[in-house]
């Protein structure tokens, strides 16, 4: 992955700066509400890109970190509710690992609130849709990633 | 892992779907496909009115041809009801399936973003960029083929679960019916007769109950449950425990049908029920027919809706008209019939005041309207309220609009008021209330029509509530990994495409457990849930998907942190002591690659590599 000719869509801020939020998005349910929200023709703002994995429990700690580093202002997570993930227990080990993940992102001064899991299943349309809606104003609130300012990346 | 390609020449080819206005509506699709040419790795790109139409997939395959494409992304609809069709036509332009990468620019964007045309399109390319980024760094995999065990699971004896049974059966292959009471025949062996005839329910389902017994391929299993489900398509190894006993039986079965159907709503106190004694629900009312111990009665009432279409749950349950319309004409036509035994037996409630027929101001209305057509003549109405249902008995259908659907079903609607069967509307804010008036039952109404206040003597009140989901379907699902919807009726696949697929391949559901259905259409699900379960035991075997744990001997330290994260006990050790992934177990979900510490593990076609060069794209311009 080379860093050179990198344009940030508006990482610096300011005026006219867009959140830009990446999900990872499990297959089996959440992926399956973002699909239902579509059906449903649940309007949401368009700054969250999904990223499809088979399961929550797929999502390493480094993900969120890296992407983070590429220049996400936030970071979300979700998968089924517990006790229904397609692989058992996938969210469950998702749970444990986000909460560290979340942890160290306080540590490290970027703030545990740019991240979030939330769990959504194949029926849940409008709490996908809502989530994108509140976790995109928080972002905004938040402001862009202090990581990008001045627009350096390790890319 | 095989990269037969690695040295060539990346070529992509993207094709942008217009999906109709679907997406061409609220996205600028042509922008996107000239977008996408400017990508590295690029060779292609074009838009179409609609991909997965003939021309459209036909465009794909010429291009492939054409352009020499080793990598195809199609942004379009969704990779869960899309992906197969792109993927077959991709191989059959000679090119491996796992070559092609599929973007969601439809539910993910151009209907969510719909009053933002400018922003949605720049998402879609950003999302077409992650699909490029995410296709380049692919590489083609070979998919195991798994035996398939050639024998069924089938879940619940009713209607449906029989159905389906006796279908796969005539088909030559084993199948084992768990039904959890002492008998076979569900629901039905509670009700009456069935719409649209008026022969014994049990009588009618007798047949099948005796060919699925004596069917050399159908094992039966009463008064069972199964206790315990392990494995995937093709291969489930599933327990059976009668309930009085312990000892379990285990088979091994290739396909599995849910038809657990569902039970009746009930709540205290709703319309007075459990509350008055003559106030009883559709069932409870077959039931008394059935037994022939009807009280005596004048003037029975039925409450449409009772308890669904927002009042408790909110879908409505689709029989109750025609059923409530059955009923009623049952009552008209058979009344002494259903009186029957108890009349004999003596033990019929006590003769029931006579009540007039019809309130004063309808006798009233009738009078006026028939002066009006024809003169006067007190006597003509007098001849037309004796008219009335049975001349004993006064039938009246509460409800908020029926919905008699179906072919033969108008007509029996029709019937029934033919029957002076009387149909009278509510709104949900005003609904009938049944009250006890002294030792009377009331059912005080608003009359929507007439806008009077109204109150009418009831002998028999009886409540059209839904079809509502098995208590003990929660077990089910988390017993074979499918999911309940939020009315708790489990959910297929896909509410228009896939009627009777469950997510989980190899898993099928009918019948009352999906949702409201009457018997015909039980039937039908029954036998389309058996044809989609034959598929793979017709074919001996599945092809697993490719998408599985790989472990780098090279790097594993054998820790074992994998081998306890796994839900499927899909990795062992070695001799060596290094951890090893058994294919045919593993479902390729990811849990050990994103815990094991040294990195050792790859996911195939999720690579740590290919999600950040997704999330790479999408946050920046340049890939
Ligand atoms: C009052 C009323 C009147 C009706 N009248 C008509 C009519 O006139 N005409 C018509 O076409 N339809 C009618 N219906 C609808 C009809 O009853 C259903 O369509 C039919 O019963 C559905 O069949 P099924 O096999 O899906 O479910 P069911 O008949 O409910 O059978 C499900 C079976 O699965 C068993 N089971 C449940 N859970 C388990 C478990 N965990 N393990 C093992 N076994 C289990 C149950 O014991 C049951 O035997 C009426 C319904 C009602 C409520
Ligand atoms: S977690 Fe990683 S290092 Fe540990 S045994 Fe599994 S593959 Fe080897
Ligand atoms: S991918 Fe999932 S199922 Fe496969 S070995 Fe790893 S943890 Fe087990
Ligand atoms: S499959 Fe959705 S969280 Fe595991």
């Amino acid at each position: 992955m080379s860093s050179e000719g990198e344009k940030k869509p508006g990482s610096t801020g300011g005026e006219g700066w867009e959140p830009n939020i990446v999900a990872f998005c499990c297959n089996w349910c959440s992926y399956a509400g973002a699909d239902l929200a579509g059906v449903s023709r649940f309007q949401y703002p368009p700054n969250i890109k999904v990223i499809r994995v088979m399961c929550s429990g797929r999502v390493e700690p480094q993900f969120v970190l890296r992407a983070l580093e590429l220049g996400a202002d936030g970071v979300l997570i979700t998968g089924c509710h517990i006790g229904d993930c397609h692989y058992l227990s996938g969210n469950e080990k998702a749970e444990v690992r986000m909460k560290m993940t979340a942890d160290l992102l306080e540590m490290l001064g970027i703030g545990r609130d740019r991240m979030r899991l939330e769990w959504i299943s194949a029926s849940e349309g409008e709490k996908f849709a809502e989530t994108m809606r509140e976790f995109t104003e928080r972002i905004r609130e938040l402001g862009p990633n202090p990581l990008t300012n001045g627009g350096e990346d390790s890319g | 892992m095989e990269n037969d390609k690695s040295n060539e020449e990346l070529r992509v080819g993207v094709f942008v779907c217009h999906c109709g206005t679907n997406i061409g509506g609220f996205v600028d699709v042509p922008s996107v496909a000239e977008y996408a040419k400017t990508l590295p790795g690029v060779v292609f790109a074009m838009d179409n009115l609609y991909t997965c139409a003939e021309d459209g997939l036909a465009a794909i395959k010429n291009a492939i041809k054409e352009h020499k494409l080793n990598r195809v992304v199609v942004a379009s609809c969704t990779p869960r009801t899309h992906a197969p069709l792109f993927q077959a036509t991709v191989e059959e332009a000679g090119l491996n399936k796992y070559l092609f990468t599929f973007v969601n620019i439809r539910e993910h964007c151009s209907w969510v973003h719909m009053k933002e045309k400018e922003k949605a399109t720049e998402k879609a390319r950003d999302l077409v960029r992650m699909g490029v980024a995410r296709v380049k760094l692919l590489s083609p995999q070979e998919e195991p083929r798994i035996p398939v065990e050639k024998s069924a699971l089938v879940i619940g004896g009713g209607v449906a679960g029989m159905t389906a049974a006796h279908s796969l059966a005539k088909m030559g292959f084993p199948v084992h019916l768990v039904e959890k009471e002492k008998e076979l025949g569900g629901f039905v062996r509670n009700l009456n007769n069935l719409y649209v005839t008026t022969k014994d329910a049990t009588e009618t389902i007798m047949p099948l109950i005796e060919k699925v017994k004596s069917h050399p391929n159908i094992k039966v299993y009463l008064n069972s449950k199964v206790s315990n489900v392990h494995g995937f398509i093709g291969n489930f190894d599933v327990k059976i425990k009668p309930n009085d006993k312990d000892e379990e039986v285990e088979h091994k079965v290739g396909s599995i049908i849910v038809a657990t159907g569902a039970i009746e709503y009930t709540k205290e106190a709703l319309y007075g029920y459990n509350v008055y004694k003559n106030v009883v629900t559709l069932t409870e009312f077959e039931i008394m027919c059935k037994n022939k111990t009807l009280p005596k009665v004048k003037n029975v009432a039925f409450i449409q809706c009772a308890g669904s279409r927002g009042q408790d749950v909110s879908y409505c349950s689709r029989i109750c008209c025609n059923v409530a319309i059955k009923n009623a004409i049952n009552i008209v036509d058979n009344y002494d019939n259903l009186l029957g035994i108890a009349e004999q037996t003596g033990k019929a409630v006590e003769e029931v005041p006579v009540e007039p027929k019809a309130p004063t101001e309808v006798l009233e209305r009738r009078r006026r309207r028939s002066s009006r057509g024809r003169g006067r003549e007190d006597e003509e109405v007098a001849e037309e309220v004796k008219r009335g249902p049975g001349e004993r008995i006064e039938v009246t259908i509460f409800n908020r609009d029926i919905m008699s659907y179906g072919i033969a079903h108008e007509l029996y609607f029709n019937k029934a008021r033919e029957k002076r069967v009387r149909f009278v509307r509510y709104k949900p804010d005003r609904r009938p209330e049944v009250i006890m008036d002294g030792d009377k039952l009331m059912i005080k109404y608003f009359h929507e029509t007439l806008a009077v206040e109204r109150e009418m003597p009831v002998d028999l009140v009886i409540l059209s509530t839904p079809l509502i989901a098995q208590p003990d379907a929660e077990d089910i699902s988390r017993l074979l990994k499918v999911p309940c919807g939020q009315d708790g009726f489990f959910l297929e696949a896909h509410v228009k495409l896939r009627p009777v697929d469950f997510a989980t391949d190899g898993v099928f559901v009918c019948g009352t457990a999906r949702g409201p259905a009457d018997i015909t259409e039980s039937i039908e699900q029954a036998e389309a849930a058996a044809s989609r379960a034959a598929t793979p035991l017709a074919a001996g075997y599945v092809q697993a998907e490719a998408i599985m744990a790989h472990v780098d001997q090279e790097i594993c330290s054998g820790c074992g942190t994998c081998i306890d994260v796994c839900p499927y006990g899909a990795i062992t050790k070695n001799e060596e002591g290094l951890a090893e992934v058994v294919a045919a177990a593993c479902k390729g979900c990811g849990c050990c690659g994103a815990s094991c510490p040294e990195n050792a593990i790859s996911m195939t076609n999720y690579t740590d590599e290919q999600l950040m060069a997704e999330a790479l794209a999408a946050l920046k311009e340049a890939i």
